[in-house]
């Protein structure tokens, strides 16, 4: 809280600064703003970063080591029975950890969990560094604000380059921000990586990845776990095959015609209202299409093929990967109208020109010219199905078989990572580590996709421009 | 409309007193884009054997006109053509026509080099193919060859045929056009500035060839280059604002023109 509004009190001082840069520097120039060597504008924001900056870090660096530090200080402030325990020895990590855990408390103003005037004392006298520090912290940090400002503004004369500072710390900043993104990124792989390995000392690699049993439940109980062929996660990766080569023979051919449809026949007008309209496909959560499919789409298979004899399961692949398909079509279909309309027209003019119709055209010039982007689009949308999760989690069911045939339950990787990591689980049993070793095999394969596809994508662009 | 109706008198000689030497014929041609007068009243004979060259300032329909002979700008919706174009006699606007066979009458050669993302040889096989004018693979490889030959082309690609038209230099792609072209077999053939992406070794050696071609094919060239149209063309047809000013042998125009705005622009006054 207090904290708070020591933000405030630096942003109010960093408006401030600002208005002070700006002034100054049309002041020094008469008011000929054409003789400074930036807009009046980039002094105030110098002036303002040399406040605000130095002075934020040090509120940040200051709150985040303010902790650890007075820990540190109480404990070798307290009377030294809290640290022994009965027998004379020191206490163990667990009661030094709970005693810190009350001090705090006793600090914060909440209550504690034991009554002892030692540890109540010690908690008050925390209390008493706390606010020391907060006030030390208030000083230094205004005192950075003022003095920076002050300094800043000293600098600030016609010819100093105040736009290229600014810009510098821009830059930094910008570039700050997307390490953050490929930070965080690594962070993931390499727990990713960390956590398949724990699983990995646990059961065999070539078990995960050859496996043919699939049922981590079993390998709960004490005597059995690592046990031969509970991890087998072919049948996982057989149904995530499966329900996405189902969804490609749904999505590629209706996304291609349909993309070609409007990106070379369809006038203006219904191209205006369907390319949107397919778009709004894409915009619709997954978790709609899930219950789309487990409620109207794999009853509809099961009781359509009673008709005609066929015994098909209520959950069956089929109908979990046709329903992954139109959720895909539009990814096929806009990528294709993009590079499609990217063919130049001097090709199909070209083709005109020596007496080819339409038709003609498309299928001989315009679709092969196109298709490497279309490849392209189409292993992005492939990526995007093996690695769709609600559709699957709603329809596709749990049982790991081992099968190709579409009618069948399956299961795929993304539902057993949801399985296995649902509910209260043990962090470190083969159960949930396998999540993780699913997780890799995810990433990779996807990675490996997407790295492929953009390769192509990117080399089919170039050819044209 | 009544625009449609006037129709200013082309000096020089736009129609010729041989009509069997006349390969096209275009009476009153107004094309119209929506609501642009793109070509205003246009009479004016294209003769057999011989290279036209259509000359103007940029924007006054030279294009426009060539595209309608084959009829190419059917494929633009506002575009509307009115008047008659006879090749050979026949209308190409009408109804019977069928504009597939047209344009393997009439082929064109566009103004930036446009091969297909193919081979050297499917680009020239393309147009054989589809109108199926070959039974065999062999048929199609004499047509093949004697394309790129006449084009000029053959020697320098007989022994990459199977390499991306796509890699050829601007000169040499510009010719596999034209040998695209020729495999049709074609009667008259378009080309629309077929030099202007070109540079001037490139540019020579298509001239070269068009003068070559006359001898089989009715040529029309539109050019922007005032050189290019004395040193290739027999007879020059000067456009302006959409109207056909005038029309007379290349000789005549270039050396002793008629109208004020054709003089004005060959002796390099505007445009
Ligand atoms: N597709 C089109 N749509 C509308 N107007 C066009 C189109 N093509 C050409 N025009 C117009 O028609 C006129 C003639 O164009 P064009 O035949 O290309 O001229 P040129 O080839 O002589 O430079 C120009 O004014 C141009 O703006
Ligand atoms: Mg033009």
């Amino acid at each position: 809280m207090q904290v708070l509004i020591l933000f405030l009190v630096l942003a109010v001082l960093t408006v401030i600064g600002f208005r002070l840069g700006r002034s100054r520097s049309v002041k020094l120039v008469g008011g000929d703003v054409a003789r400074l060597h930036s807009l009046p504008g980039y002094y105030g924001f110098y002036v303002a970063l040399w406040c605000g900056i130095p002075a934020l870090l040090l509120v940040l660096a200051w709150v985040s080591l303010e902790g650890p530090v007075l820990t540190r200080l109480i404990l070798s402030a307290v009377s030294p029975e809290l640290l022994l325990d009965p027998n004379g020895g020191p206490i163990s990590q667990a009661h030094l950890n709970l005693l810190v855990n009350d001090l705090r408390n006793i600090a914060s103003g909440t209550v504690a969990s034991t009554a002892n005037p030692l540890v109540q004392a010690a908690g008050l006298q925390l209390a008493s560094y706390r606010e020391i520090s907060f006030g030390a912290m208030t000083v230094v940090a205004l005192a950075l604000a003022l003095g920076g400002a002050g300094l800043a503004l000293r600098w600030v004369h016609a010819d100093f380059r105040a736009r290229n500072s600014v810009e510098k710390v821009i830059k930094t900043f910008m570039v700050l921000c997307s390490l953050m993104a490929i930070l965080t990124t690594v962070g993931i792989i390499l727990s990713l990586l960390f956590e398949s390995y724990r699983f990995f000392a646990r059961v065999p690699m070539t078990e995960f990845l050859f496996g043919l049993q699939w049922s981590p439940q079993m390998a709960m109980r004490a005597d059995q776990v690592g046990s031969s062929g509970a991890f087998g996660a072919v049948p996982l990766f057989a149904g995530t095959l499966l329900i996405s080569l189902i969804a490609m023979i749904v999505a590629v051919p209706v996304g291609l015609l349909a993309a070609i449809y409007m990106a070379e026949y369809a006038p203006r007008k219904v191209r205006s209202i369907v390319k949107p309209l397919l778009e709004i496909l894409a915009g619709i959560p997954t978790v709609v299409y899930g219950f789309f499919a487990a409620l109207t789409v794999a009853p509809f298979f099961r009781d359509s093929g009673q008709l005609f004899g066929l015994n098909i399961s209520s959950e069956s692949a089929l109908a979990a990967g046709v329903v992954m398909g139109i959720m895909i079509i539009p990814y096929v279909s806009s990528i294709t109208d993009d590079v499609v309309t990217a063919v130049p027209n001097a090709m199909r003019e070209g083709s005109y020109g020596l007496g080819a119709t339409k038709s003609e055209t498309i299928r001989r010039v315009v679709f092969p010219a196109a298709l490497p982007g279309i490849v392209g689009g189409v292993l992005l949308a492939v990526s995007r199905a093996i690695g769709e999760t609600m559709i699957v989690v709603m329809a596709a069911g749990l049982s790991a078989n081992l099968t190709a045939n579409p009618f069948e339950a399956v299961t795929t990787v993304t539902v057993q990572v949801v399985t296995l990591l649902v509910g209260d689980q043990e962090f470190d049993s083969p159960k949930t580590l396998a999540a993780f070793a699913l997780g890799l095999v995810l990433f990779v394969v996807t990675l490996a996709l997407n790295i492929v596809a953009l390769h192509v994508v990117r080399k089919y662009r170039e050819q044209y421009e | 409309m009544p625009e449609a109706m006037e129709t200013q008198m082309t000096a020089g000689t736009p129609l010729l007193s041989d009509t069997s030497a006349v390969k096209v014929a275009a009476r009153d041609v107004n094309v119209f884009y929506g609501e642009k007068h793109a070509i205003k009243g246009v009479n004016l004979d294209i003769k057999q054997n011989e290279v036209t060259a259509f000359i103007g300032p940029s924007g006054c329909g030279k294009s426009t006109f060539l595209r309608s002979i084959n009829r190419m700008n059917d494929t633009i919706d506002i575009c509307r053509v009115t008047g008659s174009i006879a090749l050979d006699g026949g209308n190409v606007y009408d109804r019977s026509i069928d504009v597939v066979q047209l344009r393997a009458r009439v082929g064109m050669v566009f103004q930036k080099p446009n091969p297909f993302p193919k081979s050297i040889y499917e680009n020239v096989a393309y147009g054989p193919r589809i109108h199926g004018l070959c039974r065999h693979k062999d048929e199609l490889d004499e047509v093949v060859m004697g394309s790129l030959e006449r084009a000029g082309l053959l020697n320098e690609v007989k022994d990459r045929l199977d390499q991306p038209g796509t890699g050829l230099s601007g000169g040499q792609q510009q010719r596999l056009c034209i040998a695209r072209a020729i495999a049709v077999n074609p009667e008259v053939i378009l080309m629309d500035e077929p030099c202007s992406a070109l540079d001037p070794i490139a540019t020579a050696k298509i001239e070269e060839l068009i003068d070559e071609l006359r001898e089989n094919f009715t040529i029309v060239i539109v050019t922007h280059s005032m050189q290019q149209a004395a040193r290739v063309s027999q007879r020059t047809a000067f456009f302006h604002l959409g109207t056909l000013i005038e029309c007379s042998d290349t000789e005549q125009v270039f050396t002793n023109p008629i109208h004020k705005l054709t003089q004005g622009y060959i002796t390099g006054r505007f445009g």
